[in-house]
């Protein structure tokens, strides 16, 4: 049914047409980048993966009626259907296991593990299965899964929700590890990861999950579209997050911002930092990174997690190997200590800051 | 209290507390129409295992086969039993063939089944094509029983791959070495199968010692609360390794976990072959008309060592493994289906040629040195290589190039 005014009806011409020009004015509105935040470009990423093929499932803890406890699947069970997004029983383990079947038999699993280290139980399925089926049936299998990790800390959470597990998954051959820093990645990210044959581990920087950007998801929806009928992705390409000439930061997911803001101070004291978003840990990105570091010939890798045994090293071992003739100064890293994350009144201490990033950048022999 | 509680209108009866409204109470409502008894007799399993065929091969009179009402088992048709039968003596022959090429050195390791082969039949041959099968390590017999190629089974203990055939192409998950993980993905393909609409069962096997780990736990649990067409297969052959049930669970029986999770659990005698096939058959029909799943414990024991690199006199008596001699499939099945006429030397005859048949087929092919691909090793770790990938195919072929180069 449609409602007429009654000068509509009387044939006032002039008062329908500025309606129709005033909802223009609103949909172009609409359509001009709006400010995001994080948690909104993933979920719309979901819901849209989910309305363009129905074998895209998302399932795990709270994350139907509730919308998750961080709200990224919030109104996917209501838009979707209880069958196409739906709470398990608490039981991670039983989560991913159930995706691999689901995966093996034709679905496009989505699911989420509360949190980082609330991971911990699945890790027999991930390492056994999901990072090796694939190579266990001689490629006879795939398994087209995404799980979601929200992870890392700087948000005073309770100890076993800050962890950064990066590493775990991305030691293990056969999973692909996946972590947004900006809000258009986040989008564009989940919408590749799900499109991904192979498994992929969705790091989410939780205390990211609220920032905000000028992005037009519209657009990112198009651009997906067109680059995925080109069969092209960003997949395993780093970004320049800031250009700069003197050192690199080479920083993913929640250490991007800082590591930016640590640019931006460095700036203003007259030094040029170059800013590498990774992107995606595997597959890595050795092209972008080593010509970064070869332009400036000065690099710190920052990451929350702990230094020993961690991406960071082996970001640091990867560009030592392919630029020492091009180096002034020995790569440094500035990582979390190696000690369990700290509880909430503690972790300002243990996370990188813009001031330890400074403080290793200034230690890069300057004068050589 | 509540608030909300003291608005309701007083109606003078205590709460109910037991049977709400909702998916519990019909399906005890759906039991009691079907079967005649109360849904905790459904899912309890008999008091007694089923057994139909007694150890000496005769047939056990109905009173005395551990049925009950709402747990009726119908004997199994002739041309199932016959069928059965030469999967059985087949399965003898291949784990006897196996275990002798690892002695000759041409396979690195052998779990056999020899014993339980009445198991390893009856779970292949109760599902139909479109059926998937979910097996463990030991249960290579069932493989093949299923469909897969005898050779192709072998692959995972030959040593030039981790598995050697399509899952997809017969609906046999690969064999699973980590211990009940592979019940997770049972659930999940039956998941998948049921949002579209497909009638497809699962069944998906595990040992004793396995349901002690957490996987078996959350699989079964999964299955009934998304009411999903898995049966649960335990063959329990008494041991995981050397460590006997005993120290596994302290349960009345390993059915009896069924019931914590709201399905039906039964156990059987897993070296009678038509006990198997009847309880079996049953489940899976229950299964395919939307029963949900249901978890079958088979009393079976493991004739040989765990592998050939195990001694079990280190943790059993000779004894306990001659009493089981007596309870052997093979001999029971052959004295039954005698007795009842349906077969004769010729038939036993014709039958033993064709597991030799399937035995040179093995000898055949695991004979010959199948050479291995070293790029293979990059080939499928991902659907498309990652740079890092190529770079270590390129050095490992560099390395192989310049070791024929120095021939």
């Amino acid at each position: 049914m449609t409602i007429t005014t009654s000068s509509e009806a009387n044939g006032n011409v002039s008062a329908a047409t500025a309606r129709a020009a005033a909802a223009a004015a609103a949909v172009a509105e609409a359509r001009k980048p709006q400010s995001v935040t994080m948690a909104k470009a993933l979920n719309t990423a979901m819901a849209d993966a989910m309305r363009d093929d129905s074998s895209v499932l998302v399932f795990g803890e709270d994350v139907g009626r509730l919308g998750g406890v961080f709200r990224i699947t919030d109104g996917l069970m209501a838009e979707f259907g209880e069958e196409r997004c739906f709470d398990t029983p608490l039981a991670e383990s039983g989560i991913v296991g159930m995706a691999i079947g689901m995966a093996m038999n034709g679905m496009r699993p989505v699911i989420e593990m509360q949190f980082d280290a609330f991971a911990y139980p699945a890790f027999e399925q991930i390492l056994s299965h999901v990072a090796k089926m694939h190579n266990r049936t001689r490629g006879a299998l795939t398994l087209p899964m995404v799980i979601r990790v929200p992870y890392a800390g700087g948000i005073g959470g309770v100890e076993h929700h800050c962890d950064s597990s990066e590493a775990y998954y991305a030691h293990t051959a056969g999973l692909k590890v996946f972590t947004p820093a900006t809000v258009a990645d986040a989008y564009r990210m989940l919408r590749e990861a799900i499109d991904s044959d192979d498994p992929v581990i969705f790091m989410e920087p939780k205390k990211l999950y609220w920032s905000k950007d000028q992005v037009d998801l519209e657009a990112l929806a198009a651009e997906h579209a067109a680059n995925r009928t080109a069969g092209t992705s960003s997949e395993g390409r780093a970004a320049v997050a800031r250009s700069g000439t003197d050192a690199t930061l080479i920083a993913y997911g929640p250490s991007v911002p800082t590591a930016l803001a640590a640019a931006a101070v460095a700036a203003e004291e007259g030094r040029s930092l170059e800013v590498i978003d990774v992107r995606t840990i595997v597959p890595f990105d050795d092209e972008t990174v080593t010509a970064s570091v070869r332009k400036t010939g000065r690099a710190v890798v920052i990451a929350e997690a702990h230094g020993f045994a961690s991406v960071a090293s082996e970001i640091v071992a990867r560009v030592q190997e392919r630029c020492f003739h091009h180096l002034a100064a020995p790569i440094r890293r500035v990582t979390g200590f190696d000690v369990p994350y700290p509880a909430p009144k503690l972790e300002h201490y243990y996370l990188p800051s813009v001031d330890r990033i400074l403080d290793a950048v200034d230690d890069l022999q300057w004068e050589n | 209290m509540t608030i909300s509680a003291s608005q309701e209108p007083n109606t003078g009866q205590p709460p109910a507390t037991d049977q709400e409204p909702g998916p519990a109470s019909e399906q005890a409502s759906e039991v009691q129409r079907k079967f005649g008894i109360s849904v905790e007799d459904y899912m309890l399993p008999a008091r007694r295992q089923i057994q139909m065929v007694a150890p000496d091969g005769t047939l056990k009179p109905e009173s005395e086969q551990g049925t009950e009402p709402g747990h009726e088992y119908p004997i199994p048709g002739d041309a199932e039993l016959v069928a059965a039968y030469e999967r059985l003596v087949v399965g003898r022959r291949v784990n006897d063939q196996n275990s002798a090429l690892v002695r000759q050195g041409r396979m690195a390791v052998y779990p056999s089944s020899h014993g339980q082969e009445a198991c390893q039949v009856a779970a292949a041959m109760c599902l139909s094509d479109g059926d998937w099968l979910f097996p463990t390590y030991r249960d290579a017999v069932a493989v093949m029983a299923k469909g897969v190629d005898p050779v192709q089974a072998m692959t995972i203990f030959r040593g030039d791959w981790h598995g050697g055939y399509d899952p997809h192409e017969h609906k046999v998950g690969i064999q699973c070495t980590p211990l009940t993980t592979q019940l997770l993905h049972a659930v999940g393909v039956a998941h998948a199968a049921k949002l579209r609409g497909e009638d497809t069962v699962v069944l998906a096997m595990c040992g004793d010692g396995a349901t002690s780990e957490g996987d078996f736990h959350e699989a079964l649990n999964f299955a009934a609360v998304f009411h999903l067409p898995v049966i649960f297969f335990v063959q329990n052959n008494k041991y995981a390794i050397s460590v006997p049930l005993s120290h596994q669970s302290v349960a009345p029986s390993l059915a009896h976990k069924a019931v914590g999770y709201g399905m039906a659990g039964e156990r059987v005698d897993g070296n009678d072959l038509v006990a198997l096939l009847a309880v079996l058959d049953r489940a899976v029909k229950l299964a395919r008309e939307g029963s949900g799943p249901l978890l079958v414990e088979a009393h079976t024991y493991r004739m040989q060592a765990h592998t050939n690199a195990d001694d079990d006199t280190r943790y059993r008596d000779n004894a306990e493994v001659s009493e089981w001699k007596a309870k052997d499939p093979l001999s029971r099945m052959d004295v039954y289906l005698r007795s009842r006429g349906l077969l004769d030397d010729d038939g036993a005859a014709r039958i033993a040629e064709r597991a030799e048949a399937v035995a040179t087929q093995l000898r055949e092919g695991l004979g010959e040195d199948v050479p291995v691909e070293p790029q293979n090793l990059f080939k499928y770790v991902f659907s498309t290589p990652t740079p890092q990938l190529r770079e270590q195919s390129a050095l490992l072929a560099d390395e192989l190039a310049r070791e024929a180069g120095a021939k």
